[in-house]
């Protein structure tokens, strides 16, 4: 075989082929993209993670209608008239309602089965067994006092209207979705390129790439690249699917998504190639991501708001990129805010990024 | 010259190359890594145009390190390192494309084919040889759109060193090219390097098999211990032994006569003994032989076994250190 294709060689000699300055770069692209799709963990971990999340918490906390309060009524003397009242009540419909003996109405309201008990009390009174440390005890107690009193004839002295809003915009889906896109971009930025470094680095194969006359710029700038091609697929899906499976509203403008996006994608892509710069092996890279990722998953505001935490620790909270993009993302999308009023954590993403890029460029080990 | 010396048959260095003339050069160098563990310690080289130049010696001796500092990975403590007259340090990309380089165990991207892997590796340089022509030479042709995790090991290094061809490089750095490799797959390996040679190209190999050696390179330098400790051609190397030939034999006697006894045979040079095995190193087998089996005769012994053999660069080696190349 050897022999026949030497003397194939020597007739026909193929000519060389002559490569442009940005063939590298173009070739170094395509196999990381190639490498990316052909790597199923991957998929599921960039695109098909975020959405189960997103589907399991949007079913969790879908709007509901609201729950009836559960009231149970000590069957004593008296019993029959406040279960009348309750009945005839403008609330009736929020109220369940239920008489049973002294001791199981009490014994039942512990185990929580019913959230408040009542206790009809010689002279027309009554008297509520709540527990302050529950909210539904709490809700319960004065809507079970607000019935009683409007089903018998009392006049407020305040009158007051009431009506229900359950638009899109406001429920907990439309603040978790910007959270999770922000989440993503930060996860896939530092796996997508942390990861793929040690495994090159561990392979020797940054070493047999700089052994050869590649572009060390060529070579940061196509994983950048892929970065960026990746997550305009990410955003794609997860707010497409915030809109098709949610009906939910993006206010802001698609553009400054997409640039908001791309900076997020680009800090976070700095930062992997900080943690990465110099670990030589896979798990130690992941324990310095995990350690790196993990005040952001807390803190940063992605499942919950951050300023539930103590008004002490918030301004430093506001300085982790994550949380400078979670904002960002949620006054565009939710408010529709401009980019120029979301200067501040702009400035604190670009920090960020530039002052990884600049350390990560600085240790990186290719060898 | 030396290269006069050497085995005819195999197509070497076309005539129209200068011989003389030094494509790789590097004086006194020297590597100290941090705490002290000094790997190269004063090694000189020399490389001519064409020739096929070996680094032998067992794991550990400082092969790899020297290796990497020529192919401009490393930089070396002290010394000088010169590459087709010039250096890494004042200019690193032009000598980027004149040389090919295969590390000791690269494991290449699992995912890519071995086609995406070659015009990878081709994309870099400024001169490419299509990918086609390279897999028909390294005889992979038929394994082109396969992933690269699904080679054997010898289909890997041979794209290993595809990778390294890719780029008409005028001189081949291979780091142990063939460890691992079954016997089928390191002869491809060297078809594969006397090719290149054949067509005008210098090569510079470490390796830890002395036949390897012995077979393929012109020249080569026995190193251990971070130095060179002897450098010739294979012959002349093997004929600084003293003897050419091994006479190996065993007797089934309870009391083997001491090694002294054995000396005073015609034409014995030294004695070894291993167990119940003496090896003697002879010039000229025919004399000492008929004498060995006279002498075993006249004491009534019988010989268990006899076998002889040409001096190897494993004897140079033994000689030289008192230790096996491969002594785990």
């Amino acid at each position: 075989m050897i022999d026949s294709t030497s003397d194939r060689q020597t007739q026909l000699a193929p000519a060389a082929i002559v490569h442009g300055r940005w063939t590298g770069y173009r070739m170094l692209l395509v196999a990381r993209l190639k490498e990316l799709f052909r790597e199923p963990e991957v998929i599921f971990w960039i695109f098909m993670f975020p959405i189960l999340l997103a589907l399991g918490l949007g079913i969790a906390f879908r709007n509901k209608p609201p729950d009836a309060v559960r009231v149970v009524i000590a069957a004593q003397p008296g019993s029959q008239r406040v279960a009348d009242l309750l009945r005839r009540a403008p609330e009736a419909q929020s109220l369940k309602v239920a008489v049973q003996p002294p001791a199981q109405a009490a014994l039942n309201f512990r185990l929580g089965k019913f959230d408040v008990e009542l206790l009809p009390q010689p002279a027309a009174v009554v008297e509520f067994v709540y527990d302050p440390a529950r909210p539904e005890s709490v809700l319960a107690r004065s809507l079970a006092d607000h019935a009683l009193q409007a089903a018998a004839g009392t006049t407020p002295e305040v009158p007051t209207l009431s009506r229900v809003n359950s638009e899109p915009g406001s429920r907990y889906i439309d603040f978790l979705i910007p959270g999770l896109l922000g989440m993503n971009l930060m996860g896939s930025g530092m796996w997508g390129i942390g990861f793929a470094l040690v495994e090159m680095r561990q392979r020797k194969l940054l070493k047999r790439y700089v052994a050869t006359p590649m572009r060390r710029t060529d070579f940061l700038l196509a994983l950048a690249t892929s970065r960026l091609i990746l997550m305009m697929t990410e955003i794609v899906l997860m707010l497409g699917f915030g809109v098709v499976a949610f009906h939910m509203r993006v206010v802001g403008s698609w553009m400054a998504i997409v640039l908001v996006c791309g900076l997020g994608a680009l800090c976070f892509a700095a930062l992997g190639l900080l943690t990465a710069s110099r670990a030589q092996k896979i798990e130690t890279a992941s324990g310095i991501m995990n350690v790196v990722m993990m005040p952001m998953w807390i803190f940063s505001g992605i499942f919950f708001s951050y300023e539930r935490f103590p008004a002490a620790v918030l301004p430093l909270i506001r300085l982790l990129p994550l949380t400078a993009l979670n904002d960002v993302l949620r006054a565009i999308i939710l408010e529709g805010s401009s980019l120029s009023s979301q200067a501040a954590p702009l400035a604190v993403l670009c920090a960020w990024g530039a002052v990884s890029f600049f350390f990560a460029v600085r240790f990186f080990r290719w060898t | 010259m030396i290269r006069r010396l050497l085995v005819a048959g195999l197509a070497r260095t076309p005539t129209h190359l200068m011989h003389d003339q030094a494509v790789v050069r590097c004086r006194d160098l020297r590597k100290t890594y941090e705490g002290n563990v000094e790997a190269v310690r004063g090694i000189d080289l020399t490389i001519y145009a064409g020739q096929c130049y070996g680094l032998l010696g067992p794991n550990g001796a400082g092969k790899t390190t020297t290796i990497e500092i020529l192919e401009g990975l490393l930089h070396e403590t002290s010394g000088t390192v010169e590459i087709l007259g010039r250096t890494w340090r004042e200019n690193p990309a032009e000598l980027r494309e004149s040389i090919g380089v295969s590390l000791q165990e690269t494991r290449l991207a699992e995912k890519l084919t071995v086609r995406e892997t070659l015009e990878l590796f081709g994309g870099f340089y400024r001169k490419a040889r299509p990918a086609n022509d390279v897999l028909a030479e390294l005889a992979l042709t038929e394994k082109a759109d396969a992933w690269v995790g699904k080679l054997s090991g010898g289909q890997k290094q041979r794209l290993a060193i595809a990778t390294a061809l890719v780029g008409y490089p005028r001189i081949l750095f291979l780091d142990e090219p063939t460890t691992g490799l079954d016997p089928q797959s390191r002869r491809q390996v060297w078809d594969i390097v006397r090719r290149f040679q054949s067509e005008g190209g210098t090569v510079l190999l470490t390796t830890h098999y002395m036949d390897e050696a012995e077979r393929l390179c012109d020249y080569i330098s026995i190193v251990d211990h971070g130095t060179v400790i002897a450098a010739g051609t294979p012959p002349e190397l093997i004929s600084g032994v003293g003897g050419h030939h091994h006479v190996e034999f065993a007797l089934d006697s309870e009391t083997p006569a001491p090694p002294a006894f054995w000396r005073s045979l015609p034409g014995v040079a030294a004695v070894q003994t291993d167990d119940a095995v003496t090896a003697l190193t002879v010039e000229e087998p025919h004399r000492t032989i008929p004498a060995l089996l006279a002498l075993v005769e006249q004491n009534g012994w019988r010989l268990s076994q006899l076998t002889t053999r040409q001096s190897s660069l494993e004897d140079v080696f033994v000689n030289l250190t008192g230790r096996h190349l491969r002594e785990e």
